[in-house]
This record gives structure tokens, C-alpha cells and sequence, in this order.
């Protein structure tokens, strides 16, 4: 055992750590590290456009989508590769939150189902950052329950073969920046509810897509809502064949669950340095029982999610494939980040509930708070987590199902309606 | 980055594996529990033939001469197993002792019949109730006899030779205490056996009077090696823990998937789903915890106290967590004498207990992040 890199990791650990020493946009740097949720932290230029030029910088190197083939604009690297210039990239990684979705998960998408033509014309701009993708799969009454959507997609009457989507996406991040989207619709509600989908990416300047920001309960936007009213697809923009798009959505439903990060953050290190500060009768409040009890909880988990990912670093260095202890976690950090605020706020007092920056830590807890209710539910909700858990690594059956073999159409609509 | 243990170390962990599914079976477990014997001797004596008892000592003092690696993994598969014999206190603590603080002579004396499993060690520390600081250390040596009372000893009624932590003289305070070797069959030693939670390993409380104590270590460092030898024996037991929780986790997963209710197997309605899931979290955290733990006692690296301290905390919750809802899982049958779940359920608390509850090591786990030895993220 040990944290070392082989000889060839090392190798390539210090030819990364060079060229972002030379190339990185250092003077970004203290603004990055003011960086809160659903903000980049610069203010002295535009956001968007910082991002845009370190993205083409590492692209023009060979540095973008490490792990995609080069003929794809991709590195052709090994994923431990990618861990490495990850760890590397350090605090510049976050110039790459606005590609993650299209990189991440609609990249991998087009690269098993596209045909080759697209695969050259659209991979290598999302890989530079020039064209930005964003995900259109939530709907207001289909969120885990995806396959329940309802965004219509039918042959247009003029025998063109191109396709007609009416309906309503929501919690779609980027889309107001995005230049393209993949999109599933439903093609056919006579048929049982996963059998009737098909998948599309589209261009989101088409007539007929108004992009809406959603206002959060955290006072943020960070997602939006995107309305569809008789815009128009090509045939040759489907992704798979009709009827197919549950098998395409899960492509891309996979490739979120097997990226790999280096362990969500709970925010421990500053609730730690928040107890030392804090005072619990006249003593700093780290030498309270309670406290030490709460905050050693937090450790060990914030340590078994570091150590976690440790394991899966391993298997990758050795060539292997992570085992499923990878799934733990979203769902460990969200609830610990939930229940960390509430913590830190506790200890506050009174004075806790000032939202203001000129609190601990500016605010930070206050807006963790705020923020981790959408942790435990975005990108699979903490249910949809344990049941991935329990059936897909523990082996336990499947609830049973009312509505996998009806008719899309004839499944009930309202928990109140007459049956 | 190499988190794992080699191929070869886990050959040999299969290997203990499949010795212990055949030697010592729930029926072995249950011969123990409900019977007088201190522990089961033949397993204990397979264990120190297999080379498990000496994995970790070394050739000279009648050791195997492998690593703490191979000993982390074995813990592990007697920790599945619950097994009903003093591993903990003979190996991961007796002798520890020796290896650590021991003279030449000493070790040369005993560390042989402890790998052999000829003869039971164990730590003698506790006086009474409520978590052990220097001040309630009071048994005390003069002229080299031992006159106190040690409570709660593990393995206490197996055990033939003692680590006992007593004041030399009247020294006061942590820098007071002293170790000493004493043989438990010798004069001046009473011994009572404890009714305890888990019979499967069977405590008992020492009085003694005037018995024969021989200075391990120097005068006064007592404290600071017992400190040092419990960080290492932690780890252990977190294994131990780990191998517990995973077991008590198939449990619950086989019951759930065989037992029927409102026409479906148990395991897929959500709630039994979900409790199963949050058992895997537990136990997934408290793995990788270890793991890191191993890393750094195979190292002796500095790391090693917040190591020692986060495997202990994470393994402990995991293993109660599992084995409280392994029960749950099964219903009124895991509350039955009948099925295993009460075994895991005794052994998690007890091993919760032993060697410094909970409550102690998540503060000691707190003092050493602040006192700066590894980063806090």
C-alpha cells in the first residue's frame, strides 16, 4: 500500500504539472477562490469567456476530454490520466463547470449512438468549449421517474420526415448558454411507457425554444425551464431508432454515475476551523463533548468518501474498473452537508439566521443550507440512490410495478383521480 | 496510488477464510457462548498453526514474519466470523506489548508461546466505570508485587499472562504508571469471570494481591506506550469490526431476499431497500477508513494516530449500525435465540466497548486533527 505513482504516473504527473504551471490563467487565480455555488468567483471579466479561454487553451494542447479518442478532439488517454491532470488542474478545473454536462454526458451519448459525420462535426467543438451542451431529460411531472415524459415529438404533416416536439423540459443547467441539447420525447403513448421514447439532440436557436431561468428556493438560478411550441428536427438528428431512447438515455445515465471526482467537499475542514473560533461558555467550542462527538461523525465520513475514492483510483491505475462502492457518494456528502449547516448554525446562535456575508466563513454555512436540499436530489435523488444501491449492488428485487406494461396513456395522471 | 492489498495478501486472507467456514461455524460459536469454556481451544490452536496468531511477529521470537497488512485481513475474517477466541488481546495486544516495549528477554520468553498460542495474553487497564484517565489508575507496584483490581479484562478468563498498567511506587499522574508483565497462574492473582455481553469471549476481573510483576519497559512511560500499542490494536479491531459488518449486512440481504410478505420478497419494498443500502454506506466508509489505517500502520507513518482514531470510530458505528438492522431486517426471528443476529448484535457492542468506547475515541480522533498530525480534509 501507498499514495505513490508509478514510475509512468509519476512521468506523466510531471509533464501535466509543467505545462499548467506555464499555461494555467494565474491571475484568476484569488478570484476561483472565492467561488461559492452556482458562482465561478470572477468578477473581473466575463465568467463565461474565462472559462471559454482555458478550455481552448487545453484543447489546442491535447488536454480536453483526456479520455476521448484523439480523432474526436479527445486526448486518447488512460482514465488515470485523467485523475492525474484533474488533481493537477486543481483550482482551474472549476473554469470547466460549464462543459462538465456536455463533456461528461451528452460527448459519450453522441459517441455510441451518432452517426460518423456527427461524431466529426460535433465532438470537437464541445471538446474545445466553442459549443456548449446541455441535457434535456426532467420534466415537471418526470423527474426520477423519467421515463414517465411527456414532451411530445411527432412526424411533421408535410411528409418531410423531419419531427415536430411540443412540451416543457425543466431543471436543464446551462441551457441558456448552450448551443446544443439532447433531448428525449416521447414518439408513442399507445405502447408501455419505456417502450414509446426516442432521443434527439437539437439546435437550441431552433424556432419555437424559449429557455426560462428558474428562480431556486435558495434565491439562485442555476437551472431553467425550456418550452418547446412545433420546433422542428431533422430525422438525422435522432439518436438511436424510434422507440429506442430509453436504452440511449441510460448511455448517458451511466456515464454520469461512472465519472470519478477526488470526493465531494462537506465543508469539514471549515466547520473544524469554525470550532476552534466558536466558543461554547467562555471555552472554544472543540473542547465540548457534544461538539467533538458531531464533528468526529463528520470526519469519518468526510475521510471514508476521500479514501473511497482512493480505492477507485487504485483500480484504475491498475487498468481495472471501479467497483460499486463508487455510488456512495452523492448520497453520503448531501444529507452530510445538510446536516453540517444546521450544525454550524447551531452553534451561532441567534446570530445564525444573518444570511450576510459578514457572518463565518461569509455566509458559507447559511448558504450550504440553502444550497444542499438540491444536492440530494439533482442527478438522482437520495431514494433513487438506494434503490440503485440495493438493487443494482446488493442484489435486491424491484418494487413491484403498476405501470410497466400498460399503455403510457392509460396510466393515471393525479394521485387523486378515481381509478 | 495503491489502496489495496496485493494478490498474495488476499490468497492468504481466502485462505484463513476458508479454514474459519469450516472450523468455526455458527455451532462453534454457539458451543462457547453457552457453555463454560473460556474459548474454543481448537480452533485457537488451528489459528496458531495456520500462522495467523504469529503472522505478524517476527521469525526470530517464533513468528510467521509477514506484515501488519496480512494481519489487518485476517482480523477481518474473524471478525466475519465471530470468533470465540482472545486473537485481540493474545496478538493485537499482549503481544504488541513485547514487540514494542518488551526486552530482549522478555520477548524471547513469551512472544514464542503467544505465536504458538501455547499461552493467552492480555492488557489489564480498567479499574471501574467511565472512560479510563491516568488519575484512575490506582493498582500499584512495590518491590515488584502488584496489589490492585482490574475490571472488565478481555479474555480475562482465557488469559495466562497479563499486561497490567499500575502505579510504580506512589508516582502520580500519567507519568506515575508503569507496565508490567505478570503470569495470571501465579500467586497473589484472584480471578472472577465476568457475565457479559457477549459470551462468546468470556471477561473477567482481576484482584491482585502481592503477585509477582515484572517492569516492562521503563518507569513512568507506561501510559505513552499503552496509548501507542491501543492506537495499533485499534486498527485491528476496526478490521475486525469491518469483517462484522459486512456479514451482518449478507444477513440481512439473504433474509430479504427469501422471506415473503404481502406476496414479495421483503427486500423490495423500499424500506427494507433503503435500510439495506444505508448499511452498505456504513460499512463502504468504514472499509476505506480502514484501508487508510492499514496504510499507515504498515508504515508507521505519522498519520497513524488520526488513522488509528478514524477507523475505530467509523468501523464501530458501522458494525452497530449493521447488526442492529440485520435484527431489524429479520423481524421477530432475529430476535430469537434461535437465529444468529443476536450474536453480531453482542459482539458489535462489545467490541464498541472495548479498548475505549465510542464517545472516547471520537474525542481523542478530535484532539489529534487539532493537534495537527494530518490534514483535516
Amino acid at each position: 500500500m501507498d499514495f505513490e505513482d508509478s514510475p509512468e504516473e509519476a512521468a506523466f504527473r510531471a509533464q501535466v504539472r509543467a505545462w499548467i504551471r506555464d499555461n494555467a490563467p494565474r491571475h484568476l487565480e484569488a478570484e476561483l477562490k472565492t467561488a461559492g455555488f452556482a458562482d465561478n468567483g470572477i468578477r473581473s471579466t466575463d465568467p463565461l469567456a474565462a472559462c471559454r479561454d482555458w478550455q481552448r487553451k487545453k484543447y489546442e494542447a491535447g488536454w480536453a476530454c483526456l479520455h476521448w479518442p484523439k480523432e474526436y478532439g479527445g486526448g486518447g488517454y488512460q482514465p488515470i490520466q485523467r485523475v492525474i491532470f484533474g488533481q493537477e488542474e486543481g483550482i482551474y478545473a472549476s473554469l470547466s463547470g460549464p462543459f462538465g454536462i456536455g463533456q461528461g454526458m451528452c460527448g459519450p451519448t453522441l459517441m455510441a449512438w451518432a452517426a460518423e459525420e456527427h461524431k466529426q462535426r460535433y465532438l470537437p467543438p464541445l471538446a474545445s468549449g466553442e459549443e456548449i451542451w446541455c441535457q434535456l431529460f426532467s420534466e415537471p411531472a418526470s423527474g426520477s421517474d423519467l421515463a414517465g415524459l411527456r414532451t411530445r415529438a411527432e412526424p411533421a404533416a408535410d411528409g418531410s420526415g423531419d419531427w415536430i416536439i411540443n412540451g416543457q423540459k425543466i431543471w436543464t443547467s446551462g441551457a441558456h448558454r448552450s448551443e446544443f441539447g439532447l433531448l428525449i420525447t416521447r414518439t408513442d403513448p399507445s405502447v408501455p411507457k419505456h417502450k414509446g421514447l426516442t432521443m434527439f439532440f437539437l439546435d437550441m436557436r431552433s424556432p419555437g425554444v424559449e429557455v426560462r431561468p428558474i428562480k431556486q428556493a435558495n434565491g439562485q438560478s442555476e437551472f431553467n425551464e425550456v418550452y418547446f411550441t412545433d420546433v422542428r428536427i431533422p430525422d438525422s438528428q435522432r439518436l438511436g431508432a424510434v422507440g429506442q431512447g430509453w436504452e440511449v438515455s441510460l448511455t448517458t445515465l451511466m456515464n454520469e454515475r461512472l465519472s470519478i471526482g477526488s470526493g465531494m467537499s462537506l465543508g469539514f475542514p471549515e466547520l473544524f476551523a469554525f470550532c476552534m473560533e466558536a466558543e461554547i461558555d467562555g471555552r472554544p467550542a472543540v473542547d465540548d463533548s457534544a461538539v467533538r462527538s458531531r464533528l468526529a461523525t463528520y470526519a469519518v465520513r468526510q475521510s471514508g468518501l476521500k479514501y473511497t475514492g482512493m480505492r477507485a483510483i487504485t483500480a484504475l491505475s491498475k487498468g481495472q474498473t471501479p467497483g460499486p462502492e463508487n455510488s456512495i457518494g452523492k448520497l453520503v456528502a448531501g444529507a452530510a452537508m445538510q446536516e453540517l449547516a444546521m450544525f454550524a448554525l447551531d452553534l451561532q446562535g441567534a446570530a445564525g439566521v444573518e444570511m450576510g456575508d459578514d457572518q463565518p466563513l461569509q455566509g458559507r454555512f447559511q448558504k450550504m443550507l440553502m444550497r444542499s436540499p438540491a444536492t440530494r436530489i439533482e442527478g438522482g435523488s437520495d431514494e433513487i440512490l438506494r434503490n440503485i444501491i440495493g438493487e443494482r449492488v446488493l442484489g435486491l428485487p424491484g418494487d413491484v410495478r403498476v405501470d410497466k406494461t400498460v399503455a403510457f396513456r392509460d396510466i393515471p395522471t393525479s394521485g387523486r383521480q378515481k381509478a | 496510488m495503491n489502496l489495496d492489498f496485493s494478490d498474495d495478501q488476499k490468497a492468504l486472507q481466502d485462505q484463513v477464510r476458508r479454514f474459519l467456514a469450516e472450523r468455526c461455524t455458527s455451532a462453534a460459536v454457539r458451543r462457547i457462548v453457552e457453555s463454560d469454556e473460556t474459548h474454543d481451544r481448537d480452533l485457537y490452536a488451528g489459528l496458531a498453526e495456520l500462522g495467523v496468531l504469529g503472522a505478524a511477529i517476527p521469525e526470530a521470537y517464533g513468528g510467521v514474519g509477514l506484515s501488519k497488512l496480512e494481519l489487518c485481513l485476517f482480523a477481518e475474517e474473524l471478525g466475519r466470523v465471530i470468533a470465540p477466541v482472545p486473537v485481540s488481546s493474545s496478538i493485537y495486544l499482549a503481544a504488541e506489548f513485547l514487540l514494542l516495549a518488551g526486552s530482549e528477554a522478555q520477548k524471547t520468553t513469551w512472544l514464542p508461546k503467544l505465536a504458538a498460542g501455547e499461552i493467552v495474553g492480555t492488557f489489564a487497564l480498567t479499574e471501574g466505570s467511565g472512560r479510563t484517565t491516568p488519575d484512575k489508575v490506582k493498582a500499584s507496584v512495590r518491590n515488584g508485587r502488584l496489589t490492585g483490581t482490574k475490571v472488565a479484562v478481555p479474555d480475562g478468563a482465557a488469559a495466562d499472562l497479563a499486561v497490567v498498567a499500575a502505579r510504580h511506587g506512589t508516582g502520580e499522574g500519567a507519568d506515575g504508571i508503569s507496565l508490567y508483565l505478570v503470569d495470571l497462574r501465579g500467586p497473589g492473582v484472584e480471578r472472577t469471570v465476568l457475565t457479559t455481553l457477549d459470551p462468546s469471549r468470556k471477561a473477567a476481573t482481576f484482584t491482585f494481591k502481592d503477585a509477582p510483576a515484572d517492569l516492562l519497559s521503563g518507569e513512568g512511560d507506561g501510559w505513552h506506550v499503552a496509548g501507542q500499542v491501543m492506537d495499533r490494536a485499534a486498527i485491528l479491531l476496526a478490521f475486525e469490526q469491518v469483517g462484522g459488518s459486512d456479514r451482518a449486512l449478507e444477513m440481512a440481504r439473504d433474509y430479504a431476499l427469501d422471506r415473503m410478505a404481502f406476496g414479495r420478497p421483503i427486500g423490495s419494498f423500499q424500506a427494507i431497500k433503503h435500510m439495506l443500502a444505508d448499511m452498505y454506506v456504513s460499512a463502504t466508509l468504514a472499509r476505506s477508513n480502514c484501508y487508510y489505517a492499514a496504510w499507515a500502520l504498515s508504515t508507521d507513518a505519522a498519520e497513524l494516530p488520526v488513522a488509528a482514531a478514524t477507523a475505530r470510530v467509523s468501523a464501530t458505528q458501522s458494525f452497530q449500525h449493521c447488526a442492529k438492522n440485520n435484527i431489524q431486517t429479520h423481524g421477530g426471528m432475529g430476535f430469537t435465540w434461535a437465529f444468529d443476529c443476536h450474536l453480531y448484535y453482542r459482539r458489535s457492542n462489545a467490541l464498541a466497548l472495548s479498548l475505549g468506547s465510542l464517545s472516547t475515541w471520537e474525542s481523542l480522533l478530535i484532539e489529534r486533527l487539532r493537534g495537527g498530525n494530518a490534514a483535516v480534509a
